[in-house]
């Protein structure tokens, strides 16, 4: 056991590459969670985005070509999830299982020509002068485009809810879908909208997975990473910046435990493994407590019976 | 311009017709899929439904559909009456392993001693390791409000490495030359769930879950607490004021959900499996989901869902085995079958009319 192999600077730049897919998935089932939908299929949305994007930057040999297609491709899946929740009026939660039953299936089956072949790679932004900074260049100005994306879009999200109009009329959707409703706005338009954005960012942050943070296709790959994103929304309380902070944590966790077994500490591998899981939990019963926060509407259906 | 109206009370024609629409639809669209991957449908179709019925080796895979369907059942009726009451216990697959940890380790704390009340404890503390596991999220939900959806979902990926853990460690066969995996309790009589007649495929899990079939029935007709159930789920505000207490109902359902859904480990540890292994778990709690919808929560739906998503798991291992199918396509053929269900329970609820164009 050798706990000064780890080093720190490395070990917070791999964290931020460990948080993005919980990141890019949890932001986009904010804004659906916002809109006052609770989709629980976010772990088969990245699967499924996670193949998409692992076989056509394979075919094609570009990995933007391959973000591209996962968005897509979980974008697409979570239509499925449109048609059952806004137009059958099916039970979300019931809804969101089948999407995540038949993502896994779906990926598994796509995934058959693509296990052990190695995707083509992304490189990292290297800015001059700047990413040579120590310490601070590996950790800020040393990644992949993808992840500052995600950052990104966590910004773009919190500045849309919070200071526009489209922001306000999503927020109202999700509180009240009788008022929005009543006040003009198409409440299944906007939900469908939100819900196709959640699912291009659930299957961006599986194809990070897939493309850069392992990177190669193994069935079942995501292993929970799109149910802790779930948990995820619920810590930051619906906001933005603190899914950062979460996603930040949870990575943090991940890099900590697999270092840990890599140095050898004298805890089992497989107790280090379950760790993430408990701290969900854990984090989830701290934050319980709490709930006002969430969006009034989350997870009823809306039908307009009149 | 098409209108849903929301019947005044559900169709009973209706209710029962879904899960029949929704296999035939999934059988068409399987067929679709099937198509695509190069094989001919109505072959494949065929041979998932067909053959191990009526076969020409259907006298090895009948018996197979008992083991098969057996925990599929067990975990779905516990999952139903949580599921009708709003509670959503998503993580039998976890209360599953923990089942079968206890239930062989309590087994093997015996070994090699023979007796009668071996097999009983075995049963008992499989019973346990399920309630148990699945009383975290119960408690969890009672005492802080914590959400049960993920806490059961977090904790399915705990109990795997639970079980890796102990067949690397706790559970490892002394005599297994250094491989991963217990001793095998198949040779080891007193806590051995052989079948009860020879070649039946008829072991004690089948009983079990004929009598979880027959007990969930009973109580959800001429019990209180199944009315309570009933109640929460289709009238919350009507099951508050008529005094049903919440946390009892919470901490019934998902305990006795986490009971059956160890019992089915500990049967399937002890019987056909044999081993503790790190691949144990096949993923039952998952597809029992889809078996508890297939069969409208209904005690009796249930056991015809269980045998039917059996005959899929042996017609899709023969497909496999004769026309090369992927496994992964019964697995997209049963995520489907959810899928339509779900979409076709709209006609349950909801009738569709024509109607005039106005602002909606």
């Amino acid at each position: 056991m050798d706990l000064g192999e780890i080093n720190p600077v490395l070990l917070v730049a791999s964290l931020m590459v460990a948080a993005t897919p919980l990141l890019l998935a949890a932001i986009g089932e904010l804004v659906v969670e916002k809109a006052g939908v609770l989709n629980l299929g976010v772990e088969g949305m990245m699967i499924v985005g996670a193949i998409s994007g692992f076989a056509i930057s394979v075919e094609t040999g570009s990995p933007w070509l391959g973000f591209i297609a996962a968005a897509i491709g979980g974008a697409v899946l979570s239509l499925l999830f449109v048609l059952l929740t806004q137009f059958a009026l099916a039970n979300q939660v019931a809804s969101g299982l089948a999407l995540t039953l038949f993502g896994l299936g779906f990926s598994a089956l796509m995934g058959q020509g693509y296990v052990g072949i190695k995707p083509p790679s992304m490189g990292d932004i290297h800015i001059p002068v700047i990413s040579d900074i120590p310490v601070i260049g590996p950790i800020l100005f040393q990644h992949d485009p993808i992840l500052y994306l995600g950052i990104a879009l966590t910004a773009l999200v919190w500045a849309v809810l919070k200071y526009t109009r489209v922001g306000l009329i999503l927020r109202a959707v999700g509180e009240n879908h009788d008022a929005a409703h009543a006040l003009g706005y198409k409440v299944i338009k906007i939900r469908i909208l939100a819900i196709m954005f959640g699912g291009a960012c659930a299957g961006l942050g599986g194809a990070y997975i897939s493309l850069i943070r392992v990177p190669q296709w193994t069935e079942g790959m995501t292993a929970g990473v799109g149910w802790i994103a779930l948990a995820l929304v619920v810590f930051a309380s619906w906001k933005p910046w603190r899914v950062l902070l979460g996603a930040y944590l949870f990575g943090g966790i991940t890099v900590l435990q697999l270092n840990l077994q890599a140095a050898g500490v004298a805890i089992p591998v497989e107790y280090l493994a379950m760790s993430p899981y408990i701290i969900t939990i854990l984090v989830l019963v701290i934050l319980s407590a709490d709930k006002s926060s969430a969006p009034a509407s989350l997870g009823r259906t809306f039908h307009a019976s009149h | 311009m098409i209108v849903l109206e929301k019947r005044p009370q559900p169709s009973k024609v209706w209710s029962y017709a879904t899960p029949l629409v929704a296999v035939l639809a999934t059988m068409f669209f399987g067929g679709v899929l099937f198509a695509i991957l190069g094989k001919n449908p109505v072959e494949a179709i065929g041979t998932i439904f067909w053959e191990p019925l009526f076969g020409e080796f259907s006298f090895y895979y009948r018996p197979q559909l008992l083991v098969k369907g057996a925990p599929l059942v067990l975990i779905a009726i516990g999952l139903s009456l949580g599921f009708r009451a709003g509670i959503w216990n998503i993580g039998a697959e976890g209360q599953y392993i923990m089942g079968a940890i206890f239930g062989a380790g309590a087994g093997l704390a015996f070994y090699p001693l023979e007796g009668w009340y071996i097999f009983p404890i075995m049963v008992l503390a499989g019973a346990f390791g399920g309630w148990l596991w699945a009383m975290i999220p119960a408690f969890l939900k009672v005492r802080f409000g914590t959400n049960e959806i993920l806490v059961s979902l977090m904790l399915v990926y705990v109990a795997e490495q639970m079980l890796a853990s102990v067949s690397l460690g706790l559970l490892k066969n002394p005599e297994g030359f250094g491989f991963p995996g217990s001793r095998n309790l198949q040779s080891y009589e007193s806590a051995h769930n052989a079948e009860l007649i020879a070649g039946s495929g008829m072991h004690w899990g089948v009983v079990a879950a004929f009598i979880a079939v027959i007990f969930a029935y009973v109580l959800l007709n001429r019990h209180m607490l199944g009315f309570h159930i009933r109640l929460t789920g289709e009238a919350p505000r009507a099951a508050k004021f008529a005094g049903v207490n919440p946390a009892r109902l919470i901490l019934f359902c998902l305990g006795l959900a986490g009971a059956l859904a160890g019992l089915a480990g500990m049967f399937e540890v002890s019987g056909p499996a044999g081993v503790v292994s790190i691949d144990f778990n096949v993923g039952y709690g998952f597809t029992a989901i889809i078996v508890a919808f297939l069969g409208r929560l209904h005690p009796v739906g249930i056991l015809l869902a269980g045998f039917l998503m059996a005959l899929t798991y042996i017609g899709g291992e023969i497909a496999q085995s004769q026309l090369g199918l992927p496994a992964a396509a019964i697995q997209v053929f049963q995520g489907m079958l959810l899928f339509f269900l779900l979409a076709f329970d709209l006609l349950t609820n909801f009738r569709i009319r024509a109607a005039r164009n106005e602002v909606a």
